[in-house]
């Protein structure tokens, strides 16, 4: 059933929790180092291994950094909470429990108001927080062999504990209804807020694909107008902003389609495809595992003492969106223009290439025309580009100073991506120089003009908007290389027209 | 020359390796001789490292050479209980799982020895996980109390207090749970110190339960007690329950006989009807004595004491099930199954059921239970609440006496195999050390006479407010001193026992 027949029929309720790895230095429990990508176990000791006797001591700056998130989404700071143990038996979990929170969390009640476009114009939706704890990361598991990928099946199963132990905060909303066709906007436009609060504060690289941002999308359909909301699944591996709405939207079209065949859908977890913009069950969790949770006895209990939290709370930045209001009128942007740069992240993108020398309008075009089109045609969110806002500034001066055409820009962009260097280098590998000179633009244009003579009889009438195709012909001979000014001029010139 | 090296104190040793009188190294040596000739009656020691000891003593030796300055157990040998991580040693907490497991790290309290030059001579027998009263839960074998070899050492500490008690190391380490440190030496003839929880780090402590784990000093005689836990006590980073705070000399304290004024409170709820009357009968005449010192002797009722042996049979094993689950055969110790035919959780299964014994499964269950949805609140929830009211109650008493005493245990050492198919007659022998363990305050049993039916040790224990450590050492050291000569020296010639 498609989204906008299904919530005619059912209203969606959403919940999203979130987890974000956050940027120490060191693991949550142990002085281990956090970086990325590292040979696998070369970032482990006996505490994040779990060896017998080996204890945890908490990271004092992740505590603080959990806290800072909470204050940013507006939550009530707990004045006394714990870590618990989460107990489960999995070969990722070097302990074979995780150390997580339960009842006492750090942060608990806040909200994030959100923007999104509806039919009538900008809405304002207020996605309450639940709740913001601080866990531990689990290892990581490779498994070989087997038909699924998955451990079971599996020949055999490699594991690195460099991720093991690393702070992970959960951020878990409450239950978000009332948004009907626009839950999926909803969502995105939460998550993608959200990631920019998490930026701004400066605690995470909040990198989607590098996993150091992962949401779980929960979400169940109830009849409209029904008191009683439906049966949830839970969606994870939604690994990227637009998989955040592409989430919510195919699994309200396919409990629809269940609920509507008369049949009931099942508690469970399900797993997100990119590739496809669906989803596939995965374990089903009509019977809850026991977690067995209880105090961590290692570690001691946190007070959060008032003027500690005030300190936090004065050390906080500019909220986004507080920041997006004061920008659109800094860069003279209409309420329309900032909200596509919002929708499409690209604030701080365009905040760092106007400082690195752009105008305001030169980096909006950039960022919301040509790199938004490459986003959508890899399927990928702007900042996952990885493109350097300096590069686009520089890219902009290029263009606007004469030594690069737009359709060499376009070039330099797709070097850009593929990582071939600085914009320089990129225009001299490419050899990306734009032909001004008569001698040799005069041969192309004499070739083309030789080859359109109706073109020639028109243009001779004075029907100067005739002139496309020859001009095409040339800038095609010259593989867009030419100034695109400077042919028009020798055209005319070449024909005796006046211009 | 080297039997008469083994029967000297501590204190003594040290004194006498400072003044060049012994050399370190023969210290040593005497000690693994003696060791080497007898530990088969007792086997006491699981793992007798010799290249590390004698390495550890001939550095010793160097600095006394060098007339450089040394820590005041400087050459004295230790046992180390096998719960204690020590860098390349095989440490199996008497457990198959275990076996054949190096640690790649020291744990804090081998640092401290390895820093204070105390020569550690191996590692000893001990209950599986610490689980037991009698050492008889250990995997790998039954150690024997050396003063009736029918008997049990007492446990889980059993390893210590019978390496100690046989003249095979001056010093060991324990570990105290609910009473593991206090009734093996108790049992043994011998001194046994439980610190305040918190005091001595717990990092590289094998944990059984994490909220009551305290390592502690056994040894032949109060001061040797007391300049162990000097040694091993302190604040330690790595360990988050670590008390930063320290505490008052525990030495000078060993050595000031003087209880004179001091207030004593001996625990009504611990003793009468079920208790070995030999027992009572030698904690009475203890009690005649600090009052003929000049103490002030008072009862004292600890309303919530007697429920300490429900508290502690949800609070441990629950923790203990949480802490053993990581011995899952996936990154070290033993692994069944791994031939390709069993998926990850059968192997995890079977590695569990093979590599723990039967009164570690039967803690992991209890525990696993009691954490469970829907018997949390009515089993794990309202002992850690009965947990606070035995804590309040030690506070209150605590305002009206400033130590109280008991009989460490109801019972002198029993016959071994005695009680192995029955836990709860196990546990009881737990019942009076349990109170203390549960409110974290420091406990020491010193060893009081010999009981009448059956001529075993009969130790007493003191208890005093968390952090003031000190005070049980004051009362112990005068209790010792006013007996004149140690309990011990009545064991006999071990080599003359069967």
């Amino acid at each position: 059933m498609k989204l906008l027949q299904a919530v005619e029929i059912f209203e969606p309720v959403i919940g999203l929790e979130t987890h974000v790895e956050l940027s120490t230095k060191s693991k949550m429990f142990c002085g281990c180092a956090t970086e990325f990508g590292a040979a696998p176990n070369t970032q482990v000791c006996p505490t994040c291994l779990g060896l017998p006797g080996a204890l945890p001591v908490p990271n004092q700056t992740a505590i603080e950094s959990t806290i800072r998130i909470g204050l940013a989404l507006n939550c009530q700071v707990t004045e006394f909470s714990r870590f618990a143990r989460k107990n489960y038996f999995y070969p990722d979990m070097p302990k074979d429990f995780q150390t997580s929170q339960y009842d006492e969390p750090f942060c608990v009640n806040g909200y994030l108001d959100v923007a999104v476009a509806t039919d009538e114009g900008e809405q304002i939706f207020r996605v309450e927080i639940e709740r913001v704890h601080l866990e531990e990361d689990t290892g990581k598991l490779t498994h070989s062999g087997g038909a699924t990928g998955r451990i079971h099946g599996a020949d055999y199963s490699l594991v690195d504990y460099n991720r093991a132990g690393i702070p992970l905060v959960e951020i878990v909303t409450k239950p978000v209804a009332g948004t009907g066709k626009y839950a999926g906007a909803v969502a995105k436009a939460y998550v993608t807020e959200l990631r920019d609060l998490l930026r701004s504060l400066d605690v995470s690289d909040v990198r989607m694909e590098e996993g150091s941002l992962r949401c779980d999308v929960n979400l169940s359909l109830n009849a409209v107008g029904a008191s009683e909301w439906g049966k949830r699944t839970e969606t994870k591996n939604v690994n990227s902003l637009r998989s955040v709405e592409k989430a919510v939207n195919s699994e309200i079209e396919r409990q629809a389609d269940v609920l509507t065949e008369g049949g009931k859908v099942t508690q469970e977890t399900r797993h997100f495809h990119e590739d496809s913009g669906t989803s596939s069950s995965g374990r089903s969790k009509e019977e809850a595992e026991d977690y067995r949770y209880f105090p961590e006895p290692d570690l001691v209990p946190v007070i959060a003492d008032q003027p500690w939290i005030d300190r936090l709370k004065s050390d906080l930045p500019e909220a986004p969106s507080v920041k997006g209001k004061r920008l659109a009128k800094e860069w003279g942007f209409s309420d329309e223009e900032m909200r596509d740069v919002v929708s499409m992240g690209a604030i701080d993108l365009i905040a760092q290439t106007i400082s690195a020398g752009a105008s305001a309008q030169a980096a909006r075009k950039w960022w919301l025309g040509e790199l938004a089109r490459r986003a959508t045609e890899l399927d990928r969110d702007l900042i996952d580009l990885q493109i350097d806002p300096k590069d686009i500034s520089e890219l902009d001066d290029f263009v606007s100073s004469g030594k690069l055409t737009d359709k060499l820009a376009r070039q330099v962009l797709d070097g850009l991506i593929n990582k071939e260097g600085s914009v320089a280098q990129i225009v001299e590998k490419r050899q990306l120089v734009v032909m001004s000179d008569d001698a040799s633009l005069l041969p192309v244009i004499k070739a083309a003009i030789a080859a359109n003579p109706d073109v020639v009889e028109k243009v001779k009438e004075g029907k100067l908007q005739a002139l496309g195709p020859i001009l095409g012909a040339v800038m095609k001979e010259t593989q867009g290389k030419a100034d695109a000014g400077k042919v028009r001029s020798l055209v005319l010139k070449e024909l005796g027209v006046e211009g | 020359m080297s039997q008469d090296l083994t029967f000297l104190s501590a204190h003594e040793l040290a004194q006498k390796i400072k003044n060049k009188e012994v050399s370190a190294v023969e210290v040593t040596n005497a000690h693994f001789d003696r060791i080497e000739k007898l530990d088969n009656k007792i086997q006491s020691f699981l793992y007798v490292d010799k290249e590390n000891a004698i390495a550890q003593a001939k550095s010793v030796d160097e600095k006394v050479a060098k007339n450089q300055p040394l820590s005041p157990l400087a050459g004295v040998p230790l046992a180390l209980k096998d719960v204690m991580t020590q860098r390349g040693v095989p440490t199996t907490c008497g457990s198959k799982i275990l076996e054949n497991w190096r640690p790649p790290y020291d744990s804090t309290v081998v640092k401290r020895l390895k820093e204070n030059d105390v020569i550690i001579l191996g590692k000893v027998n001990m209950d599986e996980f610490a689980m037991g009263s009698s050492t008889e839960n250990s995997a790998y074998q039954k150690t024997k109390n050396p003063w009736d070899l029918s008997r049990i050492p007492g446990g889980s500490s059993g390893g210590s207090s019978a390496a100690v008690a046989s003249y095979f190391a001056p010093l060991a380490i324990g570990t105290d749970t609910g009473g593991s440190i206090r009734q093996p030496a108790a049992v043994c003839g011998i001194v046994g110190a439980k610190p305040t929880y918190g005091t001595v780090s717990r990092y590289g402590l094998i944990a059984f339960a994490s909220s009551l784990d305290q390592a502690g000093p056994i040894t032949r005689n109060v001061l040797d007690a007391a300049l162990l836990n000097e040694v091993i006590a302190g604040y330690d980073p790595m360990d988050s329950t670590s008390i930063n705070q320290s505490l008052a000399s525990l030495s000078g304290a060993a050595q000031n006989k003087d209880i004179k004024g001091m207030k004593i409170g001996v625990i009504k709820e611990l003793g009468g009807e079920g208790w070995q009357e030999g027992v009572l009968e030698n904690f009475s005449q203890a009690v005649e004595t600090l009052k003929q010192l000049g103490a002030e002797v008072v009862e004292i009722s600890l309303p919530h004491a007697l429920y300490s042996l429900a508290v502690y049979y949800l609070i441990a094993p629950s923790e203990a099930s949480s802490n053993l689950a990581r011995f899952d055969g996936m990154r070290y110790g033993l692994r069944v199954g791994d031939d390709g035919s069993h998926g990850v959780e059968e192997v995890m299964r079977l590695t569990r059921a093979q590599g723990f014994g039967p009164e570690v499964k039967r803690r992991i269950i209890l525990g696993t239970y009691a954490l469970s949805t829907g018997y949390y609140d009515a089993y794990y929830g309202q002992a850690q609440k009965v947990r606070t009211l035995i804590a309040q109650d030690f506070q209150a008493a605590f305002k009206k006496v400033d130590v109280l005493v008991s009989p460490t245990s109801p019972t002198t050492a029993w016959k071994m195999g005695e009680r192995v198919d029955n836990p709860l007659a196990m546990y009881l022998a737990d019942l009076a050390t349990l109170p203390p363990s549960l409110a974290g305050v420091p406990a020491i049993s010193v060893p009081i006479g010999l009981a009448k039916e059956d001529q075993m040790p009969v130790g007493m224990q003191i208890i005093a407010p968390a952090m003031s450590d000190h005070k049980n050492y004051q009362v112990a050291a005068a209790l010792e001193h006013a007996q004149g000569e140690l309990l011990i020296s009545k064991i006999g010639d071990l080599a003359s026992k069967s």
